[in-house]
């Protein structure tokens, strides 16, 4: 009797690949393949389903039928390692980079690495915000204090304008022109409702936001801010950040 | 800690507002553990409502327990941390596997039945019960295909894995009638052997039916209503077993709410019948 492990080398060569395992059989010997078909159709169907869950705005960018072809690649050379599904994914935007059938499209990387920060700010862990009148308390002396971002916060700088497609393929977004041309840089952050917004940021508010992630004190943040963009205002972007409920206690 | 004998269904997300406004009478809702993986956010927030007004049946879906290789660690340290957070009234676990070399294929796949494979899943088992520190159930599969070597009749390989391990069973009935069609055997000869003093759950769900030449090929697809022929594979099972905790499965091409409650309210009237009682959730 064939060992167990090899059993199961054998069947998930089947799922991947065009020959049946051996050892398998059904109850009329010549529906052996249609029936084996239901195996290896749940797992392309199941494991393409869970990507596209993951990269909706790249899916509506290249139609359903791409996507479920470009899936079967990816997912050849990146199965997932895991049952936690939500955490696969993470080296598509990369895959597309790579993958020449989009060459022509440069940004799809760059969308892709938003919806990778979207799916784990949506799942990052709870924090709770800061009242408002500690920030506040923080704004009189800046010198000293640091404040702590919720773990969903992050900033993507991209080559492309990646946040401006993003916008534009959201279910509710209106037709709009767009120019493809130019960086852009993304902020990332779950707010206070769950919700898992995108905007374009200024290089200042990038930068003010890496160095709070730092733990560098509120004064040498904004310092960092006009370093990367002269003349840059701390106020807008702390304002938002608070509305938005991402200063958190400290862990 | 346990499911109350009455029905329930399993949660979808898009039902959480419908849910919330009319809190339906159910005696539990179930949820796949792989979906609550995540540290955070809407999923959690939902899932602790969930559990303040319901029994919550916890039913992995990713751990692989008839699969050749080791369990994964960090697979179960994971399931430990969901039971700690939410003390679900039930785990649940496949009798398949999903993973292996290395790779999670995100299917439940069917293994042979042969002593190696009795002592394998045995071993699973043992762990799984011993790292969660509770009693798992392990449901039966829906399969499309045999092994030429699986000399272990299946409802034998069960009673053995429950002896063996002190487990309980969940009890698909319609993926006992799937696997009956597909491999033209008699379903109620299949219940008649089943250990039904293990059975701690039931699950019913809808498959879909393809004609081949050697007759009907059923999927158990969940997307769409139970058939009645299960509903009267369930029928004559109560008959055997008093009430039982019972879940409508329906995880694809999800309906409106009010669609899984007639389901469960269906499942339920079949309870009631033999308990003469009005139903009344337990607490």
């Amino acid at each position: 009797m064939p060992a167990h492990p090899d059993v199961l080398t054998a069947f998930a060569a089947g799922l991947a690949m065009g020959a049946l395992p051996a050892g398998i059989t059904a109850h009329s010997a010549d529906e052996v393949s249609r029936r084996f078909g239901v195996y290896r159709n749940n797992v392309a169907v199941g494991l393409t389903d869970a990507l596209a869950q993951r990269f909706p705005v790249i899916g509506r960018l290249v139609g359903a039928e791409f996507f479920g072809a470009m899936a079967q690649v990816y997912l050849a050379a990146h199965p997932p390692k895991s049952p936690v599904l939500l955490e696969w994914g993470q080296t598509f935007p990369d895959f597309l980079l790579t993958f020449l059938p989009v060459a022509a499209y440069p940004y799809m990387a760059d969308v892709a690495r938003i919806e990778v920060a979207r799916g784990q700010a949506y799942h990052a862990a709870d924090a709770d915000a800061i009242a408002p009148e500690r920030i506040a308390a923080a704004a009189h002396d800046p010198g000293c204090i640091t404040l702590t971002l919720h773990p969903s916060v992050q900033v993507l700088h991209l080559s492309h304008p990646g946040v401006t497609i993003w916008t534009a393929n959201q279910p509710d977004a209106g037709a709009k022109p767009l120019t493809l041309v130019g960086s852009e840089i993304a902020l990332v952050l779950r707010d206070r409702n769950l919700q898992v917004p995108v905007v374009a940021i200024d290089p200042g508010d990038a930068a003010l936001i890496q160095a709070i992630q730092k733990s560098e004190t509120l004064m040498a943040a904004a310092q960092n801010g006009a370093f990367a963009q002269p003349g840059h205002d701390p106020q807008p972007i702390l304002v938002r950040l608070m509305q938005a409920g991402v200063f958190v206690n400290p862990t | 800690m346990a499911l109350p004998m009455s029905a329930g269904l399993g949660f979808k997300p898009e039902h959480f507002d419908a849910i919330q406004a009319v809190s339906p009478r159910l005696g539990f809702f179930e949820v796949h553990a792989e979906n609550y993986m995540g540290q955070g956010g809407i999923p959690h927030r939902q899932l602790a409502a969930l559990r303040r007004d319901y029994a919550i049946s916890l039913h992995g879906v990713g751990l692989s327990i008839g699969g050749a290789d080791p369990l994964d660690l960090a697979h179960l340290a994971r399931l430990r941390v969901l039971c700690d957070r939410y003390e679900p009234d039930s785990f649940s676990e496949h009798l398949a596997w999903s993973s292996h070399g290395g790779e999670f294929f995100n299917d439940l796949l069917p293994l042979p039945y042969t002593d190696e494979t009795l002592a394998t899943v045995c071993a699973h088992i043992d762990q799984v019960q011993d790292a969660l520190g509770r009693r798992m159930i392990l449901e039966n599969p829906s399969t499309y295909i045999d092994f030429e070597q699986s000399p272990i009749p299946e409802t034998v390989f069960l009673t053995e894995i429950v002896h063996r391990t002190g487990c309980g069973l969940l009890l698909d009935i319609n993926n006992v009638f799937v696997s009956a069609a597909n491999h033209k055997t008699d379903p109620l000869a299949y219940l008649a052997a089943f250990p039904l003093a293990a059975v701690g759950e039931i699950h019913l769900g809808g498959h879909t039916e393809e004609a081949l030449s050697s007759g009907p090929f059923l999927i158990d697809s969940h997307g769409s209503p139970v058939a009645d022929p299960v509903w009267a594979l369930f029928s004559a099972v109560l008959q055997r077993t008093g009430p039982l905790p019972t879940l409508i499965e329906w995880d694809n091409d999800v309906p409106v709410f009010e669609v899984l409650m007639a389901e469960a309210d269906r499942a339920q009237r079949h309870i009631n019948l033999l308990t003469g009682a009005d139903f009344a959730r337990a607490s």
